[in-house]
């Protein structure tokens, strides 16, 4: 691990001596490559087994739900086990509004599921933000639960048939961009199969991963923008030790409250864009089951850290699809790992750089203790 | 001289018990009162109910005159009341200056050139902040960590600073050393309230102290009296000292 970890900062270190153009240069590139993933279907990272445009928009969309899970999770400290609840509201504002009540176009109902899914984080967080620790853990349980129960009993929402005819991004049809097929490791054009842009449609996922891409982007941006914000900084101390903070004079139940709406308002996005792109949703779609991949996203990643969690967030998307030949074999060694992971990093595989230095504190305490020093 | 601190007749519940009954005392500007006891006679909770982290059931507590008994403790800091609790409770993830910074966090003038100076103030109380700066609290020692929880408690540039237990866990000559310092930044104009099991070393230094057994305030005089008296003696200063 730590021969990774010097690897990356070597090249950390030289990438920051290029001259700024160059830097700007290469990541535009990086984020180019991203785009045209499902384009060039790189050989050893495409799926056979599913859609490579349809995995890499899941991988998106889990993306968002990785970084608004890690506000509350990873900043703010706090356990929340029912995340899939606000992805469910986001995705049935859609719906609700798209479709089976109104039929208002996507441009409105994205922002409206924004602002619902906020609004049922405060409506949640405003009573249960002042239990702490495991009691919360339970609450939001509940919550996730309790949200899908009304989904599949309530006539209002269509019950357990679902909505659908949910309304699409409106397409732009430019021009068609053919994919790339790969025949071992040579390449070559396939005019066959091409993707108009920017059309959404059923049988093409690539414009829904542009648009999702996009989001995860500007989102990123944004939480970058919160974490180094007094705002960032007041999360650090209500997680470290809330009563410390308010002395500090942090107002920790009211700043707790704006992580968990943050972070319903990004699951509550990335929930409209799955109802946009499926256009078809029920409530078996949000079972109990995600929210707790949700949390595994985070803890793999690495509480705190937003590039972790994307990380995990895609591999836990892709290697399921990547290994579908392994059937139900996947879950078995999903679990395997996740308890090595426990094990062996239990800070997550690509903790913040703030986790790592108060855990080598800890254990060189633990050294001194050991040894018997008594440390004045 | 004017009175800072005034809390009358205080009762404090956790839960059904009695932690605080009727505690009544005052600070006034630019003293050092001690409350001294025995592990459990209420102390910290009497701490914890000035910097407003535990609710009150009875009495009142006024600040400046002004009544401050249900306000929230993240209001105080404002006011000039600033509070190194108990065991410390530095941010162990961040290093001395992010601690430091967090204790300014509340101040209205936060970016004004006075927020540099006060921090210089603390590095000449504590020199060895100054020197791990880029140090990460949890790496420190307990004696640091203190000096650092004091020092974050200074940031707030408080009109009264509380300090609960700072002598908690360290080695004799270090509580010299935290003492003196508390000595130090009272000369500098800051009120001190504090709260010690070492009550030798607190009836010291403190102008006035109060004696808290089991939630209930027993005796009170100045530091000098109250180090003087003989039930006192027998009962918290335990012969030499």
């Amino acid at each position: 691990m730590n021969a990774v970890r010097n690897f990356f900062h070597s090249i950390r270190v030289r990438l920051g001596k290029l001259p700024r153009w160059a830097q700007l240069v290469l990541w535009g590139l990086v984020v180019l490559l991203v785009y045209l993933l499902p384009i060039i279907n790189p050989p050893f990272l495409t799926t056979t087994g599913s859609d490579f445009g349809a995995v890499l928009f899941s991988c998106a969309m889990y993306s968002l739900v990785a970084i608004g899970l890690n506000i509350v999770i990873g900043y703010a400290g706090l356990l929340d086990l029912g995340y899939i609840g606000f992805f469910a509201i986001g995705a049935y504002t859609v719906g609700m509004l798209g479709s089976a009540h109104a039929t208002l176009p996507l441009i409105l109902l994205v922002p409206a599921a924004i602002v619902v899914t906020m609004i049922s984080g405060v409506l949640l967080g405003a009573p249960t933000l002042r239990v702490r620790g495991d009691y919360l853990a339970i609450v939001t349980l509940g919550f996730g639960e309790i949200v899908r129960l009304v989904l599949v009993n309530s006539g209002w929402t269509n019950g357990s048939r679902g909505i659908s005819n949910i309304p699409t991004p409106p397409s732009i049809e430019l021009f068609d961009i053919p994919h790339i097929s790969w025949q071992g490791l040579t390449a070559f054009v396939d005019l066959e199969t091409t993707t108009t842009f920017l059309k959404f449609s059923v049988t093409d996922s690539v414009p829904y991963y542009w648009l999702t891409l996009t989001l995860v982007f500007i989102v990123l941006f944004l939480d970058w923008l919160m974490q180094n914000s007094r705002v960032g900084r007041a999360w650090e101390a209500t997680r470290e030790d809330e009563d410390a903070a308010e002395l500090m004079g942090v107002p920790t139940f009211r700043f707790k409250l704006l992580a968990f709406a943050t972070g319903a308002a990004i699951g509550g996005l990335s929930g409209a864009m799955f109802a946009t792109k499926q256009q078809f949703i029920n409530p078996e779609n949000f079972t109990i089951i995600y929210s707790v991949l949700f949390v595994a996203m985070v803890v793999v990643g690495g509480q705190g850290n937003r590039w972790g969690v994307v990380f995990a967030a895609v591999l836990l998307t892709w290697a399921p699809e990547k290994f579908r030949f392994l059937a139900d074999g996947r879950f078995f060694l999903f679990g395997i790992l996740l308890m090595a992971l426990a094990i062996f990093r239990p800070q997550g595989l690509i903790p913040p750089k703030r986790t790592v230095r108060a855990r080598k504190a800890e254990e060189e305490e633990t050294e001194i203790l050991e040894e018997g020093h008594a440390h004045a | 001289m004017r009175v800072l601190l005034e809390v009358d007749d205080l009762c404090v519940n956790y839960g059904r018990i009695e932690a605080i009954r009727n505690v009544s005392f005052t600070v006034d500007e630019g003293e050092i009162v001690t409350l001294i006891g025995a592990n459990g006679a209420g102390k910290t909770t009497t701490m914890k109910t000035v910097s407003g982290l535990r609710p009150v059931r009875l009495g009142s507590i006024r600040f400046q005159g002004k009544d401050i008994t249900n306000m929230p403790a993240h209001d105080r800091p404002v006011l000039g009341i600033a509070q190194s609790p108990e065991g410390r409770g530095c941010f162990v993830g961040m290093s001395v200056l992010e601690n430091l910074d967090m204790g300014a966090y509340a101040r209205k003038d936060r970016k004004s050139p006075k927020v540099k100076e006060d921090l210089d103030r603390v590095f000449g109380l504590f020199p060895r902040l100054a020197e791990r700066k880029s140090q990460v609290a949890g790496t420190m020692s307990g004696g640091e960590q203190q000096m650092l929880a004091i020092g974050r408690a200074l940031m707030a540039d408080p009109k009264l600073l509380l300090l609960d237990e700072p002598s908690m866990g360290l080695a004799p000559k270090l509580i010299q050393q935290i003492f003196d310092i508390v000595t130090e930044i009272n000369k500098q104009g800051t009120t001190v309230l504090l709260v010690e099991q070492n009550a030798a070393q607190a009836l010291k230094r403190a102008h006035r102290a109060y004696i808290l057994e089991t939630g209930e305030i027993v005796r009170e005089g100045t530091g000098a009296e109250l180090a003087a008296d003989p039930a006192v003696k027998a009962a918290y200063l335990g012969g030499d000292t």
